[in-house]
């Protein structure tokens, strides 16, 4: 039974123990629907045997599900022939895979070597084994619960407590994934970062000045040995993120003061959702438009100009990206420009001010901090911007800060390091979820300062 | 008589006159700086709205051309010499194509010249054929008028993309394949129809063949897997966080989180989706179950958030009154609250999912960027999605491809347009002011 339909079936399984509880309720109510007689209503004695039924299936069925290919491919391992099993771990990572794959039906089966081929159909069977097992155990472990619970249901049984004590605990367990998600996010990518820092020591990481992570496969291969410091990966950013900055600041800033203190009611209504759509454009959009239409425009420019303009100019990704940040910071600009109470304003007019003395004077130095705030979020979010990137800016690691120029950025180096055939546990890989690290950690010391921030700011006038 | 004695508010003391006259005489100047700061602010707002609308115009002007194909009329002889009845799947349909061909331009000589008319029609015209054969066997042996995909190179010179005054070695297509072209068209046999296989066809490496649907299901499978965890949990979690958590630094600790992983960049939720559900838990690569479960982690803050701001809206006094009458707090928030809140939730819901929609740098981390020809049929078949499809074609040097990528981010963008029209509707016809 298809894990899907299994699902299912342990739905209605539960649907079904909710009236076998409900009718039970109503015997034990007594003839003449004497409902009164019950501690709770009959629909909560009902949805206590479901509940009971499906939660403890379910959370069976999900952790099978979730280590069922780790115990089998062991069995599995166990099972290969001497020579094999007795290989690195790397190699052996390399074969499993090959079972996975000729066991899927990813692989031309003729293609694999006898000792694959065998073991990938022992893994066949072992999964067949393993999913009829787990609908036989999940379907009579739903049935028992729900037998279980429904003779237990008494008239003084308080069925509605325990179903909202079960509800209430089930609440709490969605409130704290976003917790386990960070907690997901640190311990996944700090793993792998230690791995990485054990081969290339951290100082050479974060202060090394020339990048070349193609290490080779083979130890003995010409350049087998890469290069990691990631000084010019940084720079690149810094200098992508600096022009998009550039761009979108004073924009995204001269807007939101246009829309807030000079423009009518319906030119607003007009301009601004416009301008949040700029908002909702996937990335992957701008960063087909820089690569299309923005890159040969500056290179062509640049040549008119005399100057040789790479065509993956860190120019032409950083205004794209500037692009797609000014509705960032206009629209937060905007709410704290707006957070500034009108008596300030007042105040500034009847001194004489006129309306952009009392904007440059009074507004802005007043809104200033949250503005710093949203600028500090944008910043953020234009280091860790990655579709852009990856098709508009360069791969090779230049040490320049010259805009016109082809620079990489962190995100370009993840995604490169980690497309494609990938081998496990080297370097390569791995200095992947060390830049990684890093992203995380920057971005994060940005957004907590911004927030906080940006919060304190909130307060001030409220 | 001197200019401040006309103003008898100003005062009579020799200082306040002063005072007066730098006033006046900054005016002009401060006006003009008042002039100047204005024009800035409405140039700052023309200028987004210029950026936006260039990058339509390009696309338009680059994809809309892609919503249609040429096609060549072709008198195509089924030839049951070609066609044995037992095999013809493995048939030569190409011979087909090129026989046709040959009768129409009787005088074409030599190899290169064969091989650059046979070069008019697509390569993968032989599948069209193929599969009209297999439909109706009863063609085999009478001559059909069939209308068959131009190759790209020719599709591109038609809808006039390659620039003729080039010297000939720096084309594509060749003078000879101009001429045949006019007389195709003179003949009335060439024209630009529908282009169904964009909408119908997975990916493809000759770019006549390409299509969107591929990426399209992947992506209807990976937001069905997102939409069915992210929109319960984020509901179930704004409702704990709104209705039910005690202030205290477990509740903060969960709030601090949630912000922070609003603003997390998405590709480091790829490197979680790697190395958990990958690497931990082997789920399978490139299936649109990991994409779905990356995307709800990345969407939950937002519905989260939103969901908490639906919650805040309902009115004190609605709990009130269903506590007054002897509801539990959960039944006073399950039958009163949430369905109150509900709206608000589905449009913050619908937001989030049209920002998954777009998504593509976690789904690259997943293997989500495969070349996949087949069409998924489930959660776990390998799968590509819409915006990681425009990243694959964007990257190929074909100019059909161009043309074609810009018609797939219309297609997403016109998916967007609708969901958060749709959120728009919903709030419009839902909302209520208390």
């Amino acid at each position: 039974m298809p894990p899907f339909v299994l699902l299912a079936v342990l739905l209605a399984f539960s649907a079904a123990a909710y009236h076998l509880g409900r009718r039970r309720a109503f015997a034990l109510a007594g003839a003449g629907g004497r409902a009164q007689r019950l501690h709770s209503r009959p629909n909560y004695h009902g949805a206590l045997v479901a509940l009971w039924c499906a939660l403890p299936a379910i959370l069976l069925f999900a952790l099978w599900l979730a280590f069922e290919s780790q115990v089998i491919t062991r069995i599995v391992v166990e099972g290969l022939p001497e020579p094999q099993r007795s290989l690195p771990g790397d190699r052996l990572s390399l074969i499993v895979n090959d079972i996975r794959n000729v066991a899927g039906g990813r692989f031309e089966e003729t293609a694999a070597d006898p000792a694959v081929r065998e073991a990938a159909a022992t893994y066949r069977r072992l999964l067949g084994l393993s999913r009829q097992a787990l609908a036989v155990v999940t379907l009579s472990l739903a049935a028992a619960m729900a037998l279980l619970v429904r003779r237990r249901l008494r008239p003084t049984l308080r069925a509605r407590n325990h179903v909202e004590g079960i509800l209430t605990a089930m609440l709490v367990a969605c409130s704290t994934i976003a917790v386990f998600t960070t907690v997901g996010i640190v311990l996944s990518v700090v793993y792998e970062a230690v791995l990485f820092f054990r081969i290339i020591p951290v100082g050479e990481f974060l202060f090394g000045l020339s990048w070349s992570p193609q290490m080779a496969i083979r130890a003995d291969q010409v350049g087998a040995s890469g290069a990691f410091g990631a000084v010019p990966v940084f720079l690149g950013t810094a200098l992508i993120s600096a022009i998009a900055m550039v761009v979108a600041v004073p924009i995204g800033l001269m807007s939101a003061i246009y829309l807030s203190e000079y423009a009518g009611k319906s030119f607003r209504a007009v301009a601004k959702p416009l301008i949040e759509i700029l908002a909702g454009i996937p990335t992957v959009v701008y960063g087909f438009f820089a690569a299309l239409t923005v890159a040969p425009f500056v290179r062509d420019a640049g040549g008119l100009l005399g100057l040789d303009v790479a065509s993956e100019s860190a120019l032409a990704a950083g205004v794209v990206m500037g692009i797609m940040i000014i509705p960032f910071v206009c629209s937060l600009s905007d709410d704290f420009i707006n957070a500034v109470p009108q008596s300030l304003r007042d105040g500034a007019y009847s001194l004489g001010a006129t309306r952009s003395e009392t904007v440059r004077r009074v507004v802005v130095p007043a809104a200033l901090p949250g503005i710093m705030g949203g600028i500090l979020l944008a910043v953020s979010r234009a280091i860790g911007e990655t579709m852009i990137v990856v098709m508009a800016a360069g791969l090779a690691a230049n040490l320049t800060v010259n805009p016109l120029k082809a620079v990489t950025t962190v995100t370009v180096q993840i995604v490169t390091l980690l497309i494609g055939d990938q081998e496990f546990d080297s370097p390569k890989t791995l200095a992947a979820f060390a830049l990684g690290l890093v992203l995380f950690v920057v971005t994060l010391c940005l957004n907590v300062i911004a927030l906080y921030i940006v919060r304190r700011y909130r307060e001030q006038y409220e | 008589m001197s200019k401040t004695q006309g103003h008898p508010r100003a005062g009579k003391t020799p200082e306040n006159s002063r005072t007066i006259a730098v006033v006046r005489a900054s005016l002009p100047r401060r006006y003009r700086s008042e002039r100047r700061f204005r024009l800035l602010g409405l140039a700052a707002v023309v200028l987004s709205l210029g950026f936006l609308a260039l990058m339509f115009a390009s696309l338009l002007a680059n994809g809309v051309s892609a919503f249609r194909q040429t096609e060549i009329r072709l008198p195509v002889h089924f030839d049951p010499e070609v066609l044995h009845a037992e095999a013809l799947a493995q048939a030569d349909y190409g011979q087909l194509i090129r026989a046709s061909l040959g009768r129409l331009f009787p005088d074409v000589e030599g190899r290169r010249e064969r091989r650059e008319l046979a070069a008019l029609v697509s390569s993968a015209a032989v599948y069209d054929l193929r599969d009209l054969v297999m439909r109706d066997p009863g063609v085999i042996g009478q001559t059909r008028e069939v209308w068959l995909k131009a190759g790209a190179d020719i599709d591109m010179a038609v809808k006039g993309h390659f620039r003729r005054d080039l010297p000939e070695a720096e084309r594509r297509v060749s003078d000879r394949q101009f001429a045949w072209l006019e007389r195709l068209a003179a003949e009335g046999r060439l024209e630009k129809r529908f282009n169904r296989t964009f909408f119908t066809a997975g990916d493809s490496r000759e770019p006549e063949q390409a299509g969107i649907w591929g990426a399209v299901s992947g992506s209807f499978f990976t937001l069905a897997v997102t939409l069915m965890l992210s929109f319960p949990i984020g509901v179930a979690a704004a409702v704990y966080l709104e209705e039910f958590a005690r202030k205290g630094r477990i509740t903060d600790l969960i709030e601090v989180n949630i912000n922070n992983l609003a603003a997390v960049p998405s590709i480091v939720f790829g490197l979680l989706g790697l190395a958990v559900f990958l690497n931990f838990l082997h789920l399978p690569r490139s299936a649109p179950l990991v994409g779905g479960l990356v995307l709800t982690l990345m969407t939950l803050p937002t519905i989260i958030i939103a969901g908490r701001s639906a919650l805040k809206s309902v009115p004190p006094s609605i709990r009130e009154a269903a506590l007054g009458v002897g509801a539990s707090r959960m039944q006073t928030v399950l039958h009163h609250v949430l369905p109150l809140a509900l709206p608000g939730m589905l449009t913050g819901t619908i937001i989030g999912m049209a920002r998954a929609l777009g998504e593509s740098a976690p789904l690259l981390m997943i293997g989500m960027v495969a070349f996949i020809v087949e069409i998924p049929k489930g959660f776990t078949d390998p799968a590509t999605v819409l915006p990681v499809q425009i990243y694959l074609w964007a990257d190929s040097p074909e100019r059909a491809f161009v043309e074609r990528t810009s018609a797939a981010i219309l297609v997403l963008l016109a998916f967007l347009v609708v969901m958060n029209a749709g959120a728009i509707w919903l709030r419009k016809r839902f909302e209520r002011r208390w």
